[in-house]
């Protein structure tokens, strides 16, 4: 399939379904983790500094209540994202092992920004009336600077896997390795970036809110509840219509770097001018069935024009194909998702800027309690579509997943292990933020009461 | 030489994984052997508390050591995590355990729910430098050869060398969190918890140095080439200083010379890895040479660069961390800094522009949707951010908390 001569003799892996949802399963438990690593120091700070602007004590005990939660989540993060990083030897030695030194940089890169995180979320948590107000406002920042950090570094790696480049293959093997020319001079990776640190002020933003949402449904109305849902909705509201325009940008560079995955996420058998858009429908025997079509509307969105043609599947052989459904599907999810998250966005800010409050009717308030689930299946839906979409490559068009693949035996073993354990981490996930959210609240003037 | 410098710095970061995260997972290993009663309630308190604030940090030492491994030979590492699959994993279940109990600690109500808690971090601490210390072991004794997946899923671990290794790893790190902990009671000012690490201190660090002693006899009937590379030359040397420094590390204990001991202890450790590096080099894997295989010459150059640029960043945080959990800033009944917040009680909320953040929208949609040049969909993208801030602060905090 590949001209590629791998570092590891590729072997026959009987379990490569399993340990490619491994990773996918690795994945998922990692990505929500991350959209909290991203949003929330924002958050916390924020509430922070409204309190040292104003000397509301309200302010202070929103910080130090969602600093703990902070807290208790980057915990988990770091153990799911270790576990991302072990695979990455367990799993894909083969992978690894030949493009190592290509996009291995952007980890290690990554490891400081780590580093930085961890250290300061210590500092930060540890530090509430321990330190001068100002250091310990200053110490949150690095925590809000690493995330962007971190996300830039890994999206690199994800970005060269989608488009590589920066290296050279001479007579199969990997020469002229460029490393910076691979992560950063990577047009891909711009969109990716942008869309997915969006995404994670999205998922944390209507998430918190849906749990303030649920509580006023529930009669828990007063003056703290109202503030802890405005500013996670507030950015989340802006957040989503941003995000539309955004994904417009992605699905346009998609369709110029990797026509087949566009071609995938429309279902789109032979290249065709002025192509159709189809939504909703399955695709099967080399066609969407039972979807509305659009004419001309997918050439109109992926360039612009009425007439551009759009490259189909049939431009590569089947084998080279990825599964369309899988991918045709999530991307419908996501997009399904994100518009009614836009629709939702904008409501709530039209109500904030023409009546000057919040929204009153039960109903936005239910709809906010389904966007937190809604917009975390988006953000999982839209790695599928990115990480399925690439199949049956790992590195594009360069080495095929299969080689990548460890040959060691008792996949399934790990596979079901991992399974167990993370189901348990969820309860304990759930467990321990019910608790943080049933702990009194801690008497605002000692500024000492929080104990993580 | 500079084929050898990435694996100069993976060492020291696995020297100090061992020393620092070790020093973790050796309190879990008190809180396994705590007992029952008020005091050994006392004793999980402190160990859980003294490690809480740096056990995170602690632990990204494993992940830069990770990646500076794939990125620099990423071939060797490659042949490593595919034989040595199952330690690994195993090492994997037990930092999701442990570190998930770091996180549910903060909610629990009960002794029974703390207890539960403590048992699994207990168990976990026992397993992770278990596995880790055997994977180590397996390299050492030369049973991951270069391949996908080519030496044996189990015996290349499971085998007298890796087992001792593995025991040895549990011992240091019950050691060096002794140590530490008696270090830190005394600087509360608990002279009781201070004697009770004491005492274990003693009683571990003698336990360590001994299986270490008697384990070169299990080395030289097991791996014996590993033996005679550790018995001669370099190695030697190496060796004898981290037993001298074994040695003199108990004595700093016994005198309640607990800062001085940790560096002792750091020291010893750092010895016996570089005394093996040093008996082994150039030789990585079974006939894979460092030089063989490291990454091309840009590849290393970059990542020289980044490490050493990030250490710029890393150490001065890291010293900034330690300060404040060695001079005691983060202990619980520490009074609390006087709060001069919101002194001016300024109103915020000034009107920043709605017609900034409106023309930002407009100009982030043109250039970002319309468009199609790469510089003016940079310049969308900017405009668009620059929207959402503008936009976050004009509507968000103005009478938050009393609308509605
Ligand atoms: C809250 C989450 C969320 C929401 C509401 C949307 N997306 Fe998205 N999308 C993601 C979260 C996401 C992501 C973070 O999961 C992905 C995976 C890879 C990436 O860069 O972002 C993604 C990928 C992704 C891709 C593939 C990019 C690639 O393969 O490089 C396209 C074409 C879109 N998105 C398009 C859209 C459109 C048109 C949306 C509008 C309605 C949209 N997304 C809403
Ligand atoms: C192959 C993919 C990935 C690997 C190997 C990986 C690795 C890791 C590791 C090791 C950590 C723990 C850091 C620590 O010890 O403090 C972590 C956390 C984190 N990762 Fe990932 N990660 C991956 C995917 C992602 C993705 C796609 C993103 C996002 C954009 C991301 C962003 C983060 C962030 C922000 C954290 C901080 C955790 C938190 O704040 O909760 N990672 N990751
Ligand atoms: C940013 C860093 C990321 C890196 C380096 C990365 C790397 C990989 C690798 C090495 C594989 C296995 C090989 C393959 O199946 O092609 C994979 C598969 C996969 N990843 Fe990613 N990934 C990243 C982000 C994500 C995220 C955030 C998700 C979110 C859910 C994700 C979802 C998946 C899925 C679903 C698969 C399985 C694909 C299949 O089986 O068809 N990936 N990824």
């Amino acid at each position: 399939m590949s001209q590629l001569a791998a570092a590891l003799t590729p072997v026959h892996q009987r379990y490569l379904l399993e340990a490619r949802q491994m990773q996918a399963l690795s994945f998922a438990v990692h990505i929500p983790l991350v959209a909290f690593g991203i949003a929330f120091p924002v958050m916390v700070l924020f509430a922070e500094w409204l309190h040292r602007r104003t000397g509301d004590p309200l302010y202070l005990t929103l910080a130090q209540r969602w600093s703990r939660v902070m807290v208790a989540l980057f915990a988990v993060g770091v153990i799911t994202g270790t576990i991302l990083s072990f695979e990455m030897g367990l799993l894909w030695p083969n992978f690894t092992g030949t493009f190592g030194s290509v996009f291995g940089l952007g980890f290690a890169i990554e490891g400081f920004s780590f580093f930085v995180e961890a250290i300061f979320i210590g500092i930060y948590a540890y530090g509430w009336g321990r330190l001068s107000p100002r250091a310990h406002f200053a110490s949150g920042i690095p925590i809000v600077i690493s995330g962007f950090t971190g996300s830039l570094m890994v999206i690199s790696v994800n970005a060269w896997m989608n488009h590589p480049g920066g290296f050279h293959l001479l007579g199969g093997k990997v020469i002229d390795v460029n490393p910076l020319q691979a992560l950063f001079g990577n047009s891909f990776l711009w969109h990716e970036l942008i869309h997915m640190y969006i995404a994670g002020y999205i998922v944390a933003g209507f998430l918190v809110a849906a749990a303030y949402a649920f509580g006023r449904l529930r009669g828990r109305w007063g003056r703290y509840e109202r503030a802890a849902l405005a500013i996670p909705l507030t950015i989340a509201a802006l957040a989503s219509p941003v995000q539309v325009l955004v994904g417009d940008w992605a699905a346009r560079e998609v369709a110029t770097m990797q026509p087949v995955k566009l071609a995938a996420i429309e279902g789109l058998q032979a290249s065709t001018r002025g192509a159709p858009e189809h939504l909703l429908g399955w695709y099967t025997d080399g066609q969407v069935k039972y979807g509305i079509a659009i004419p001309h509307m997918l050439s109109l969105l992926a360039f612009h024009s009425w007439n551009a043609t759009v490259k189909g599947l049939d431009t590569v052989a089947p084998a080279q194909r990825p599964p369309v459904n899988v991918v045709r599907i999530s991307f419908q999810m996501m997009v399904g998702i994100g518009t009614m998250l836009a629709l939702l966005g904008v409501v709530y800010v039209v109500v904030r800027i023409r009546r000057k409050r919040l929204p009153e009717s039960r109903w936005f308030y239910r709809a906010v309690v389904l966007a937190g689930p809604l917009s975390l299946v988006a953000l999982i839906a839209g790695w599928v579509t990115t990480e399925v979409g690439r199949q049956p490559w790992v590195v594009y068009r360069v080495m095929p997943t299969a080689d990548a693949v460890t040959g060691a035996g008792g996949i399934p073993i790990g596979y079901g292990t991992l399974l167990v354990v993370y189901i348990a981490l969820a309860f304990a996930v759930a467990w321990i933020l019910r608790r943080l959210a049933r702990k009194p609240l801690p008497s605002a003037d000692t500024p000492g009461g929080v104990h993580v | 030489m500079l084929d050898a410098l990435p694996l100069v710095f993976a060492l020291a970061g696995l020297t100090l994984y061992t020393v620092l995260a070790g020093a973790d997972f050796g309190a879990g290993v008190w809180q396994l052997f705590a007992g029952r009663g008020a005091h050994a309630e006392e004793i999980r308190e402190h160990a859980h508390h003294s490690m809480a604030p740096v056990w995170e940090a602690n632990h990204v030492w494993l992940i830069f050591v990770l990646t500076v491994m794939w990125t620099a030979y990423p071939e060797a590492f490659g042949s490593i995590a595919s034989t040595l699959a199952a330690p690994l994993f195993l090492a994997g279940v037990g930092i999701i355990l442990r570190g998930a109990s770091y996180a549910l600690r903060a909610g629990i109500e009960s002794r029974r729910e703390l207890r539960v808690i403590d048992a699994v971090f207990a168990g976990a601490s026992l397993v992770t430098p278990f596995a880790l210390g055997a994977a180590a072991g397996a390299i050492a004794s030369e049973r991951v050869p270069v391949g996908n997946a080519a030496g044996a899923l189990f015996s290349s671990w499971l085998n007298p060398t890796s087992i001792l290794i593995g025991v040895i790893a549990v011992a240091n790190s019950a050691y060096l969190a002794a140590v530490y902990l008696a270090a830190d009671a005394r600087r509360v000012g608990d002279p009781e918890l201070e004697n009770a690490f004491r005492t274990r201190a003693l009683g571990a660090g003698v336990l360590a140095g001994a299986i270490a002693l008697a384990g070169l006899v299990v080395v030289h009937a097991d791996a014996h080439s590993l033996f005679e590379q550790l018995t001669s030359g370099s190695a030697l040397a190496a060796l004898v200083a981290s037993v001298l420094a074994g040695a003199a590390t108990l004595a700093l204990v016994a005198h309640r010379h607990f800062e001085l001991a940790r560096f002792g202890a750091s020291l010893a450790v750092a010895a016996v890895i570089a005394g093996w590096a040093l008996a082994r080099y150039p030789t990585l894997l079974p006939g894979l040479t460092v030089q063989q295989a490291a990454a091309s010459h840009d590849a290393l150059v970059a990542l020289l660069v980044a490490v050493i640029a990030g250490a710029v960043v890393l150490f001065p945080s890291l010293a900034l961390l330690f300060r404040l959990a060695l001079t005691g800033r983060f202990d619980p009944d520490v009074p609390a800094r006087e709060d001069d917040v919101g002194r001016g009680r300024r109103s915020i909320g000034a009107p920043l522009g709605a017609r900034v953040a409106a023309a930002l929208l407009i100009a982030g949609v043109g250039l970002l949707n319309v468009a199609s040049a790469p510089w003016a969909h940079a310049i969308g993208v900017v405009s668009l951010l620059a929207f959402l801030v503008t936009a976050f602060l004009q509507i968000a905090p103005s009478a938050i908390g009393t609308d509605g």
